[in-house]
C-alpha cells in the first residue's frame, strides 16, 4: 500500500489564499441556507416576507393541508404530486440524458484525437445561446401548430395534432435537451482516459459487442456515468423555467411551486420549507445513487 | 498450425493508401516457438492483429488447423493474447482477469476456480489472486496478462512485444519463463519482437519482417550463420558486407575472389544475383587476425576497440573496403596489435556466405 503524503500544515500564508474561496462558500452557500432554515421556522408576513414569530407550522404544511371547513390535517395531495412528478421527472431525464448521450460520448471519443474537439464544439455549442431561447425553440417543434404536428398532418399520419406542449412530455423533452451535455461531457472526459485496448482484450476472451460493453467499457468509466448523472439529475430536480414555459404551468414542478410561495401567494416561510425539502431529496437520492453505483467499488489501497 | 496465405492489409486509399502488409505468406507450426522479428514500422505487429483478428485482411487468406477464419471476429477465434501494455481488466482482481475468458465461454463455475487456480500456479501468482491489476509490479502484470491468456486453453498464444516494458534483469527471467511455459503447455506461440537478443534466444523459428514483407524464415542458427540477404544480415548481430567476384556456382556452394586476389568457397543458398560481383556476409567472430603474410586478406588495423568480452578490430583493406574482426579476449593474448599495424585476415573454414542481393 502506498503512503500518502500528510497533508500540508496550513500556516499564514496559505491560510490567507484560502480566504477569498471560503469567504465564497460562506456568503454564498451557507448563508443563504441558514436564513432560509431560519425563514422555514417563523410565520408568513401579511405582505410577504416574514413576521418573527416562531412556528412550525410551515414544515406540517410541506406535506399536508388543514381542511377549510373541519379543521383536520389530510395529507396535501397537490404537494405530493409536485413531489412525485419533479423525482419522476428528473429521474427520466438522467435515464434518457444518458441513452442519447453515452452512444454520443462513444463516438466523440472513438474519434481521432484532432477531431474530437470538433464535435465536442458542437456538443458545447447550444450552450452559447440563451437558455429561454432554446427552450422556445423546443416550443415551436412540439406546439399543436408546431413543426412536427403540422409535418405529420401534411404526410397524413395524424387526423388532429397531438397535444404535446404544457405535458409532463413537453417537459421531459425539454429538460433532456437542456441538459445532455452535461451528461455528454463527463463520460466523454472519463472514455478518453479509457484505454480501448482494454475493450480488444475483451474481445480477444471471446466477449462479443455487448459483453464487452456491459462488462468492460461500462465498469471503467462508471465514475463518468456518476458524474454526469449527479449533474443532471439535480438542476432537473429543481427546474424552474422548463417546467413554467413548457409544462405552461399546469405541469409544476417543486422549483415552481417554491417560487410560488414566495411570490403570487406570498408564503415565505412554506417556501423556505419547501427548499430545505428539496434540498432533502436531493441529498438522499445522492447518496443512495453513489452508494448503489458505488458498491462493488472497493476503496483503493 | 497457421497458414499465411499471401495476407496484404492496405490502410486508407488512392495515393495516401499505406500497404502495411504486401502479400505474407508462411506456415506457423503446431507447438512451435515462432517469432515476428523486424525494425518498428515492418508489419509484425499488424500480422499479429491479423491473426488475433483485430484487422481484416485486404486480400489473401488466415487458415487455422485447416480452417479459415479470416472473417470471424476476434471472439470466435481459439487464439488468445497477450497486449503490450497487458490490458489487465483494471475493476477485476487477478482471478476475475484470469477466470473472464473462461466466463466468457461460459464454462461451469467450478472449473473456472480450477482452471484460475492452475494458472496462477503456473505462472506463479497465487498469492496475488485478490488483487487488482494497480497493485502490481510491472512483472506481475505481465504474468497475469499471461495467464489471462492461456486460461482458455488457446490453439495459439500471440504475443505482442509482451517483454518490452520490463527491465532488463526481469526480462531475462520473462524470457526463460515465457519458453518454460510455452514448451510446459504445448500451445503455438506467436512472439512479436524488435529485439533480436530475445528472438535468437527464445525461438523456434523466426521469420524477419521489413517493409510489409517476410525476408527470410528459418531457426535463430539458420537465420543468423545463413542470412539469404543483405537486409536479414544486416539486422540480425554485426556484419561485413565484402563485394567479391563471383568466379562458379556449384550447387549450393559459390567460388569468389577475394578483393586480395584469393578464391574461396561460400555457401551460396538459393538464387545469386547474375553479373561478375556479389556480396558476400561474414559474421566479425567468423575472422581472425593473423600474421601480414598469412590469410586470405590483407589490411591495415585502423582502430581496436575494447568490449571486456572480446576485442573489435577494425580492418582497412585499401581498395577492398573495411572489415571487423572479432576475438574474444583469452588470458593469453596474442601480441599486442596497435593501429596502423599491416594484418593478415583469415575466413574460419564454412563460414561466411554469398547474399541473394
Amino acid at each position: 500500500m502506498a503512503t500518502r503524503p500528510k497533508p500540508p500544515a496550513v500556516d499564514g500564508a496559505r491560510a490567507a489564499l484560502l480566504t477569498p474561496a471560503l469567504l465564497i462558500v460562506t456568503l454564498g452557500a451557507l448563508a443563504p441556507v441558514l436564513v432560509i432554515a431560519l425563514y422555514s421556522i417563523l410565520t408568513p408576513g401579511d405582505y410577504g416576507g416574514v413576521s418573527w414569530t416562531v412556528s412550525f407550522q410551515n414544515w406540517l404544511n410541506v406535506i399536508a393541508e388543514r381542511d377549510f371547513l373541519t379543521d383536520e390535517m389530510t395529507l396535501a395531495a397537490a404537494h405530493l404530486e409536485i413531489f412525485w412528478r419533479s423525482v419522476k421527472l428528473a429521474f427520466l431525464t438522467t435515464l434518457l440524458t444518458f441513452i442519447f448521450g453515452f452512444p454520443a460520448a462513444y463516438f466523440i471519443a472513438t474519434r481521432p484525437p484532432h477531431r474530437r474537439d470538433l464535435w465536442l464544439m458542437l456538443i458545447m455549442l447550444p450552450f452559447w445561446t440563451n437558455l429561454l431561447i432554446r427552450i422556445f425553440a423546443v416550443m415551436q417543434l412540439i406546439r399543436n401548430d408546431g413543426i412536427i404536428n403540422n409535418l405529420l398532418l401534411s404526410i397524413g399520419a395524424i387526423e388532429a395534432p397531438i397535444q404535446m406542449l404544457y405535458t409532463e412530455f413537453a417537459v421531459l423533452v425539454g429538460m433532456t435537451y437542456l441538459y445532455l451535455p452535461l451528461m455528454v461531457l463527463p463520460i466523454y472526459a472519463s472514455m478518453e482516459r479509457f484505454d480501448f485496448s482494454l475493450a480488444e482484450a475483451g474481445y480477444d476472451l471471446y466477449a462479443p459487442r455487448l459483453r464487452v460493453l456491459q462488462q468492460v467499457i461500462l465498469p471503467a468509466i462508471k465514475p463518468g456515468i456518476i458524474a454526469g448523472s449527479i449533474l443532471v439529475f439535480i438542476p432537473s430536480l429543481g427546474d424552474y423555467v422548463v417546467a413554467r414555459v413548457l409544462g405552461g404551468g399546469k405541469q409544476l414542478m417543486l422549483g415552481n411551486l417554491i417560487g410560488m410561495q414566495f411570490g403570487e401567494l406570498r408564503n415565505w416561510p412554506l417556501g423556505a420549507a419547501l427548499s430545505l425539502t428539496l434540498l432533502a431529496i436531493v441529498a438522499v437520492a445522492m447518496v443512495i445513487y453513489v452508494r448503489t453505483a458505488g458498491a462493488e467499488e472497493e476503496p483503493h489501497g | 498450425m497457421i497458414e499465411i496465405d499471401n495476407l496484404t492489409k492496405t490502410y486508407g486509399a488512392g495515393p495516401q493508401a499505406y500497404q502495411a502488409l504486401r502479400g505474407v505468406t508462411a506456415t506457423v507450426r503446431a507447438n512451435e516457438f515462432f517469432t515476428l522479428l523486424g525494425p518498428s514500422g515492418c508489419g509484425k505487429t499488424t500480422l499479429l492483429r491479423m491473426i488475433a483478428g483485430f484487422e481484416t485482411p485486404t486480400s489473401g487468406k488466415l487458415l487455422l488447423d485447416g480452417q479459415d477464419v479470416s472473417a470471424s471476429p476476434p471472439y470466435r477465434r481459439p487464439v488468445n493474447t497477450v497486449f503490450q501494455s497487458y490490458a489487465l481488466f483494471p475493476h477485476m482482481t487477478c482471478a476475475e482477469n484470469i477466470g473472464f475468458g473462461l466466463k466468457m465461454l461460459g464454462k461451469p463455475k467450478a472449473e473456472i476456480t480450477r482452471t484460475v487456480g492452475e494458472m496462477l500456479d503456473l505462472v506463479q501468482m497465487t498469492p496475488m489472486a485478490n488483487r487488482r491489476p494497480s497493485q502490481l509490479s510491472g512483472g506481475q502484470q505481465q504474468r497475469i496478462a499471461l495467464a489471462r491468456a492461456l486460461a482458455p486453453k488457446p490453439k495459439v498464444l500471440l504475443l505482442d512485444e509482451p517483454l518490452s516494458a520490463l527491465d532488463y534483469k526481469l526480462r531475462k527471467d520473462m524470457q526463460i519463463e515465457l519458453k518454460r511455459i510455452q514448451k510446459d503447455t504445448g500451445i503455438t506461440f506467436v512472439f512479436v519482437t524488435h529485439d533480436q537478443e530475445e528472438a535468437l534466444t527464445m525461438s523456434d523459428r523466426i521469420a524477419i519482417m521489413n517493409a510489409g514483407t517476410i525476408r527470410q524464415i528459418g531457426s535463430p542458427r539458420d537465420i543468423y550463420d545463413q542470412p539469404a540477404e543483405r537486409f536479414v544480415a544486416d539486422f540480425i548481430g554485426e556484419t561485413n558486407f565484402l563485394t567479391v567476384g563471383l568466379l562458379g556456382v556449384a550447387g549450393q556452394t559459390a567460388r569468389v575472389a577475394l578483393p586480395s586476389g584469393r578464391e574461396l568457397d561460400l555457401r551460396a543458398p538459393g538464387e545469386l544475383p547474375k553479373g561478375p560481383q556479389v556480396t558476400m556476409a561474414i559474421r566479425p567472430e567468423h575472422l581472425e587476425l593473423v600474421a601480414a603474410d598469412a590469410g586470405q586478406l590483407s589490411g591495415r588495423l585502423s582502430n581496436i576497440v575494447y568490449f571486456g568480452t572480446d576485442t573489435h578490430f577494425h580492418v582497412d583493406l585499401g581498395e577492398g573496403g573495411a572489415l571487423v574482426v572479432r576475438s574474444q579476449n583469452k588470458p593469453d593474448q596474442m601480441p599486442r596489435l596497435t593501429a596502423g599495424e599491416a594484418v593478415g585476415i583469415s575466413v574460419l573454414p564454412g563460414t561466411g556466405q554469398v547474399l541473394r542481393d
